[in-house]
Order: C-alpha cells, then structure tokens, then sequence
C-alpha cells in the first residue's frame, strides 16, 4: 500500500514541479497586476503541495517522528518569511522569494531524506541568514557610500583567501575552510562589490588592467588553494562585469583567450585538473580512482531515469559528497529527469530575474553589482549540475539553496537580499520618476493654460 | 522629442550588453538540460548495465528475476519460486552455455551481467503490478531473448567434446551472436557450491570465456592479415610468384612449410590455399613491419574491440623490427596474440563487404507476457576494409577450401570460404588448431571461427568442428 502512495507521489510531485515551473516564466509576462499577484499565491500553494506530499513520503518510509517536526519548523519558516517581506517590503519581487522558497524546499526534501540531522543544520543556518538578510535591503537604501569602499572590498577579499590558503587543512584535496566556514563564499560578494564600484567610475584601459590585477589575484589564489570551481567562477564574473562596463567586445575576446590558456597551462602543471579531466574524458576506464565519483553519479541519473525511482527508493547515498556537490544526482535518481530539468529552467527563470532587474536599474554601481551577482548564480549552476552530470568535468561546487553547506547558503541568501535591496530601490526609482512626471506634465498643462489665456486676451 | 528618442536609442544600445549575456547563459542552461535529456534518452543504458552499478540489485527485493530465451523458445535461465518465497535461479542447459549466459550467484557473468537491468525491471501490465502491489507479491522481470540459437550451441558444444577451446558463430549481416563455446566450463546451477574449488582451479581456469578472453597465438589465420597488406600496397593478388622449396632461410633463421612440404612454383591464390609459410615470410619481409602493424591495427588488434568483456590483442611488430621475427609475425607466430571473437569478427567483416556490426547477444527485450519492450537494432560497428579488398581475400579464402587445407568442407550441400591455422606454442611444435570462415560465399549466413587447444593442424581438429556447425544451421 505504501509503495502506491510512494508510487503515485512521483507523478504528483511532477505534475506540480512542472505546473510551478510554467508559473516562472508566466508571471514575468503577465502586465496585469492583480493577475500576477493571483499566479504567485497559486506559486505558493504549489510549493506548498510539493513539500506535503514529499514529507509524506518519506515519513511514510521511515516512520521517524523528527520528519514531523522537521517539516512543521519548515513550514513555520517559510511562513515567517513571506509575511515578513510582505510587511516589511512591499515592494520586494515575490517571485524572486517563491523561487527562493522553492529552491530551498527542494535542497531540504533531499537533505531530509538523506540525512535528517544535516537537514535540521541547514534549516538553522538559512532562519539565520534570512534574519540578517532582513536588514540589507535597508542598509543598501541608507549606505550610499557603499560604492566608494573599493579598495577595501578588494583587501578583504585577497587577505581572507590568502588566509585559507595559509592556514586551511586539505580536504578532498582542495583548501577551502578556515574554522568551518568557507571564506571563498563571502569574497562572491565582496568581489563583484569591488568590480562594480571599480568600473562604474572608470572604465579605461588603466582602470581595467587595475581591476585585471586585483582579480588575478583573487584567481590565482584559489587556483592554488585547489579550489577550482571558485577560480572559474570569480573569472567568468571578472569577465561578464568588465565586457558589460566597457561594452568593449575586445575584452570579452582578450579573457577567453586567456582563460583557455590559463586552462591549458593548469592542465599541464596541476595533477588534480589533470585528474578531474580524465574522470570526465572517460570515467569508467579510471573507476577504482578518481572516475569512481561521477560513475556513481552517472549511474543515479540513469538509474532514475525520466520519472525517478521514488523518494527513499534510491540509493544516493554511495554517492560521494552527495549531499553538496551531488545533490543534482540524487535529485535526478529519485525525483526524475523531467523533475531535474524543470529545476534547471526555474534556476533559469531566477538568473533572468536577477538580469531583468539590472537593466532596469539606472544607477551603474547598482546595476553592476546585480547583473555580477546574478552571473556568478548561473554559472555556479551551470558547473555543479554540468561536473554532476557528465557535461563539463568536475569541479566540486554546490547547487545553491539545495546543497548542504553553511556558507554557501549563507552567501547565496545575502546575495539575493542584496539584490531585492536594489530592486527595492528600483522600484522606488520608478515612483520618483512617476512622480517628476506628474508634476512636470502639470507644469506643462498650466503654462499650456497661461497660454490660453494670453492669447485669448 | 529629439533628444527623448536618442535617449532611448542609448538605453537600448547600453543594454545590448545584457542582452548578450542572458542569451548567452539561457543557452547554457538550455545545454544543461539537452545533455540532460541525451543522456536519459541515449547513453543511460550504458551506464546504469554496467558490472559496477550495484544499484539494480535492490531492484530484487520487489521484482522476481526475468527469464533468459534463445532465439528458438528455449529457457536458457529461469527463476523458480517456491512456495515459501525462496527463489532459486536454474540453468537448463547446464554446462552448455555456461559463458555466455553467465552466472548470478557469487557475482555475475555473461548475459546474466549484462542483462541485470533489465532481467530486474518489470514490465507487467500496469493493473497486474497494482494488483500485485495490493498482495504485497512481486511483479515477474521482464524476459530477455538472447540471440543464441540452442541448436547450434549444442552441436558446437558436443563437437568440441572433452577438448579445450572455444567456437564462436556470428550473423555477419546483422552481428548477432548465434554461438559461443568455452571448454573447459563449469555448471552454472552448482557454481556457488564449488566456487572455491572453480577459482582456484588454475589449470583449467574453467571460468575463463575463451572466446573473448583465450589469447592465443592466430598462426596461419594471421595470413588473411598478411594478403591484406599485401594487397594494400600491390592493388591486386595477380602477378605474384614464389617458388616454394620448403624452407626459407635470413639471417640464420628458418621457416619451414608444414611437414616440410615442397609448393614449388605457386601464385598468391595457391600460396594461401596452400598455407605455404615460405612465401608469406617472403612476403613479410618484403611489406615490412611498418605496413603489418597498420593493417593489423585497422583491423583492430592492440584496438578496442566491441563487447563488453574482452582482452585486447596484441600486435607488436614495427618498423624496427628484425627479420626473424618479421618471418615468423607474418605466418602467424612470433609475438601476436588473438581471441577467437576477435577472429570471427575480422572474418564477419570480410563476409559483409567490409564492414563490422556491432556484435550483440541481446535481441530483444520481452515483458512477463511476451510483449515487446525492446529490441536491438543491428549496428555497424566500423569499416574494416574496403569492399572490394573484402571480395579479393574471399576469393582467397574459398581456394582454401576448393583446393587447399579445409577441402574437407567442399561439396556438402552449401559453400564455404575460410582459413585453418595451425599455431604452434612450444618449442616442441605442439600447436592450437584454428579455423575462421563463413558459408554461403555469395551471399554470407553465418561466421564460424574455431581454436581447440593443442588440436594440431587446423584441418584435423577444428575444421570438423566448423563442418558440424555448417551441418547444423542448414540441415537441422
């Protein structure tokens, strides 16, 4: 009896994930207000059916009463959240929040049913983090000398990654904590902080090989800490940022050809890329060493095939690192395919959020720091499920909001504060400019009246 | 109004740039979940049958392992039931196909192996899987029909009787695998039970698929290699001459003709037919190491080869090799190592045109009721070697039998072109007895290739054993 409900959970689950899915990309395009308002409380009875059923399930399969309390403080939390901004923030994009609710909900479905203490962690850590990310939105409207910090955003970030790379033990062959928490998380932000205050003022050739320099550096750093994954982002950031500002297409050439180089030359002298690039090129001829990870991966995304095994049907656990790095994997192997690749197109649907709200931003640092934000999203996306999935080799990052991990759940929280703060500001951008015009259409009008009345004299 | 519209023109120019990055990375996640649905839609079954991917076994907990066919209806591997739930998995054939169909205690092998995943998933009627599921009974797996044909096996399996060796038959139009015999070979049914004793057996390594994984010397089957390169470089076989004295002798070292036989004045046809070993490390010599290694490797020796279990082989002759071992590598001795599936397979080529399917055991894939689910499309695999090259060494290989060492094989009711090989592995000249060919030389049926260990020349012990086959699939 219980195999039918497990059974049949899958297809509901699906149907509501795709529905959802659909949902994303039909608010941005729907003008009329109270229509979208009604799409995006139907968004949230949609997060909320996924999570019922899925608690249901794997309650069902465990009988652990901790799965009952785990979901009821989820469920408390998202109601927390979503009242407070409503209050709070009137103005704040709800479906930037709903997309965060509904990565969340999915990282804690996996995590619960993987691992219900790790799940209870990462519970804590993002009530944490939405409580401090409560104020951001604030102290980016009052802090408006935030864009003249340049050089400290740069001196954080070298003398923390410098720090780890002195100071951190190895683990999985890379240097990435220092007292349990990562700093290559927080330096995002501070990075793309730095580029954006850098190249908002100036964008000539001496600005843009100062800002080369100081995001070599940050680079470098993490190369040799091992930390490869960070390394590709921060370019990729580095590059986006620079071609956006200067609008120079020349810059974009000049980087990749670069980036190909440096790729080259850390082929060459590194033997963990080396490594992870024959773990991709063919996987099952290294098995017993470094293939053995993706080919377990390969196997759960197989194994699951379009429509997934079923929650606790799987077997993810023989998945190394599962719970970050892989938890696209374990998706794939227990909610499906077609469940996996409405997850890709919600990540989508949020990095063209984060983009729609930078061009719609005037004030260049702002818009900067939005559209840097929003790349180093989407291309952390783009490495965790391309490395788990065979795409691109591996490079060992998490999947924001749904894999395990403190710091990177903690980044990515403030990052999507920092960018509902400017959306905020935006929004309050576009009254003034209403306003303006009301009071300049006025004007107009009642000089068009003196006029009138002139010349009727 | 001027200046508005030049304002927006600078907008939408300022924000070009974005537009270009958020096509760009739509494109990426877009190829994120293309490759997505590649790998679900094609390179999934590769991965998840794989030997290492143990996740399918926890599949049994809910599924009664399917059954295993020959292609003519018999029950290769079934599962029996009890009444109280214990299952038993039994192989009727014994011995018979002990290799190919593999075992499922104590590890998995053959088709049991290579089948897992889908002996373990259950197609059943949807209503018969909720019914079941409401009984707390299991779903039945799904059957899978092999490619073997029982009939063949058998013969093949008899013919080879008390010797070593193995026998492989193949459908060189489609790949299929029809036969494959390893002797010596154990019992699937009692293999848990004498596991210990069959592992550490190291004598007769009796779980060892000789087929695929026998290494051993090609002797004169190697010359279809030989006439090939010499075809590569000459454009034809006509105009070649040898004067065979029964022995051939550089820089010290002598090849002789089998029992020291005198050819006399031959031309290439008869040379083959004959097997004249001078005129073949004549020729050697003359092609170089160079050349025998490139056709060699075209025809995939130190090359992967397509199945999924396999040793290589193994061609070291090269450019800088010396004259000796140049003599001996072109009649077939010398270093080179082959299985007889590798064998039958650059024979299957030959008999195809030149190109090589993809060989395969699974034909199709059945649920509990016999409803299809799957079936195997026949694959080519590579082109091996030009049509016409692939005529020209038929040619060659039918005098074999017209009027040379397999002429036991003429006049039975059906044509056959081929090779035997006698391949000598002491020093005392003892010798593996080989023989690859195909029948119906006009429009090819079935590929036969042979080796009984230590069987002497190939017209004594495995030609009788390919004429056994041949019998069988015309006139069984």
């Amino acid at each position: 009896m219980i195999n039918v409900i497990v059974e049949l959970s899958k297809y509901i689950i699906l149907t509501l994930m795709i529905v959802y899915t659909f949902h994303c990309f039909y608010t941005v395009r729907q003008p009329d207000e109270e229509e979208r308002n009604e799409l995006l409380r139907q968004q949230l009875i949609l997060i909320f059916f996924i999570d019922f059923t899925a608690f249901l399930v794997i309650y069902l399969k465990t009988f652990d009463y901790k799965v009952v309390r785990f979901y009821i403080e989820m469920q408390i939390f998202f109601a927390v959240i979503q009242i407070l901004y409503r209050v709070l923030y009137k103005k704040a994009s709800l479906l930037l929040l709903n997309n965060m609710c509904m990565l969340l909900s999915v990282g804690f479905i996996m995590l619960c049913r993987l691992d219900i203490t790790m799940a209870t962690k990462q519970l804590l850590v993002a009530a944490g983090a939405s409580a401090v990310a409560l104020v951001i939105p604030v102290m980016i409207r009052k802090m408006r000398f935030l864009r003249k910090l340049t050089w400290i955003y740069a001196g954080i970030g070298v003398v923390l990654l410098a720090a780890v790379f002195l100071l951190a033990r190895t683990s999985y062959g890379a240097k990435l904590t220092l007292l349990g928490v990562q700093p290559s998380e927080a330096i995002k932000i501070t990075f793309v902080f730095f580029m954006a205050s850098f190249l908002s003022r100036d964008t000539s050739l001496k600005a843009v090989v100062q800002v080369s320099a100081v995001a070599a550096f940050h680079v470098g750093i993490l190369v040799l800490s091992r930390d490869l994954g960070s390394a590709v982002i921060f370019f990729v950031a580095y590059l986006v940022m620079v071609y956006v500002s200067t609008r120079n297409v020349g810059y974009l050439g000049l980087g990749l050809v670069g980036g190909s180089g440096a790729a080259v030359v850390a082929y060459h002298l590194f033997g963990h890329v080396r490594q992870r690039v024959s773990a991709w090129k063919d996987p099952m001829a290294v098995y017993q060493n470094e293939g053995y990870q993706i080919v377990q991966s390969l196997f759960a995304i197989g194994t699951g095939g379009w429509f997934g095994m079923g929650l606790c049907q799987g077997s993810p656990e023989s998945i190394p690192v599962v719970k970050n790095d892989f938890i696209f994997s374990a998706i794939c192997e227990e909610l499906g395919g077609i469940f996996a690749i409405c997850l890709i197109l919600v990540c989508m649907s949020f990095f063209l959020m984060i983009v729609n709200i930078a061009l719609r931003i005037i004030n260049p640092f702002y818009k900067l720091i939005a559209l840097g934000l929003g790349t180093e999203y989407a291309f952390q996306v783009f490495l965790t499920i391309g490395g788990a999935t065979k795409f691109i080799p591996m490079t060992g990052v998490t999947l924001p909001l749904v894999s395990y991990g403190g710091s990177s759940l903690l980044s990515t929280i403030l990052m999507l504060a920092i960018i509902q703060g400017l959306y905020i500001l935006r929004e309050d951008e576009d009254e003034e400019f209403e306003k303006r015009k009301k009071e300049a259409l006025q004007r107009i009008r009642a000089r068009e009246e003196i006029g009138d009345r002139t010349r009727r004299f | 109004m001027a200046t508005e519209h030049a304002a927006s023109k600078r907008r939408r120019a300022r924000n070009k740039e974005y537009t270009f990055v958020s096509v760009f990375f739509v494109l990426i996640f877009l190829g994120l979940a293309g490759y997505l649905v590649y790998f679900n839609a094609i390179k999934r079954d590769s991965f998840i049958n794989s030997p290492y991917n143990t996740r399918q076994d926890t599949f049994a907990d809910r599924v009664v392992r399917g059954n295993i066919m020959s292609s003519d209806g018999e029950i290769l591997a079934q599962t029996n039931v009890s009444d109280d739930g214990t299952e038993e998995r039994s192989y009727p054939y014994s011995n018979i196909f002990a290799h190919v169909v593999g075992y499922d205690t104590n590890g998995k092998s053959g088709l049991e192996s290579e089948a897992n995943f889908q002996l373990l998933s259950s197609h059943e009627f949807f209503l018969t899987q909720i019914r079941n599921e409401f009984a707390g009974a299991k779903n039945v797996g799904d059957t899978v029909v092999s490619t073997l044909n029982a009939d063949l096996q058998t013969t093949a399996y008899n013919s080879l009787g008390d010797r070593r060796g193995a026998v492989v038959v193949l459908q060189p139009s489609t790949g299929k695998i029809l036969a494959m015999v390893s002797k010596p070979d154990f019992d699937p049914n009692t293999i848990a039970a004498n596991w210990e004793q069959l592992v550490n057996d190291e004598t007769n390594s009796s779980l060892l698929n000789r087929a695929t994984m026998g290494q051993y010397p090609p002797g004169s089957t190697f010359k279809i290699v030989t006439a090939l390169t010499y075809l590569r470089q000459n454009g034809t076989f006509n105009g070649f001459s040898y004067d065979c004295q029964g022995s051939i002798t550089k820089e010290d070292h002598t090849i002789r003709c089998y029992g020291g036989t005198v050819h006399g004045q031959e031309d290439f046809y008869a040379a083959f037919a004959k097997s004249c070993n001078c005129a073949f490390a004549e020729m050697g010599t003359q092609l170089g190491g160079a050349a025998l290694l490139k056709t060699s490797e075209n025809l995939l020796f130190n090359q992967k080869l397509p199945l999924r279990s396999y040793r290589k082989s193994s061609f070291t002759l090269n450019g800088s090799s010396g004259v000796p071992l140049t003599m001996q590598t072109a009649i077939g001795q010398g270093n080179t190592l082959v299985s007889p599936m590798h064998m039958a397979l650059i024979t299957s080529s030959i008999a195809n045109g030149g190109v090589l399917m993809k060989p395969y055991l699974i034909d199709k894939v059945q649920n509990h009721a016999g409803d299809e689910v799957d079936t195997t499309e026949p694959e080519a695999y590579k082109r091996l070697m030009t049509d016409n090259e692939a005529s020209l060494l038929g040619e060659l290989m039918k005098g074999v039998v017209q009027n040379g060492t397999a002429s036991s094989l003429n006049g039975r009711g059906y044509t056959v072109a081929g090779k035997t090989g006698s391949a000598e592995y002491n020093e005392s000249g003892a010798s593996h007895s080989w023989f690859v060919g195909y029948s119906n030389v006009d429009n090819p049926d079935i590929v036969v290739s042979v080796i009984v260990e230590d069987g002497g020349t190939g017209s004594e012990a495995a030609v009788p054993i390919a004429a056994d086959v041949f019998d069988a699939y015309y006139f069984d």
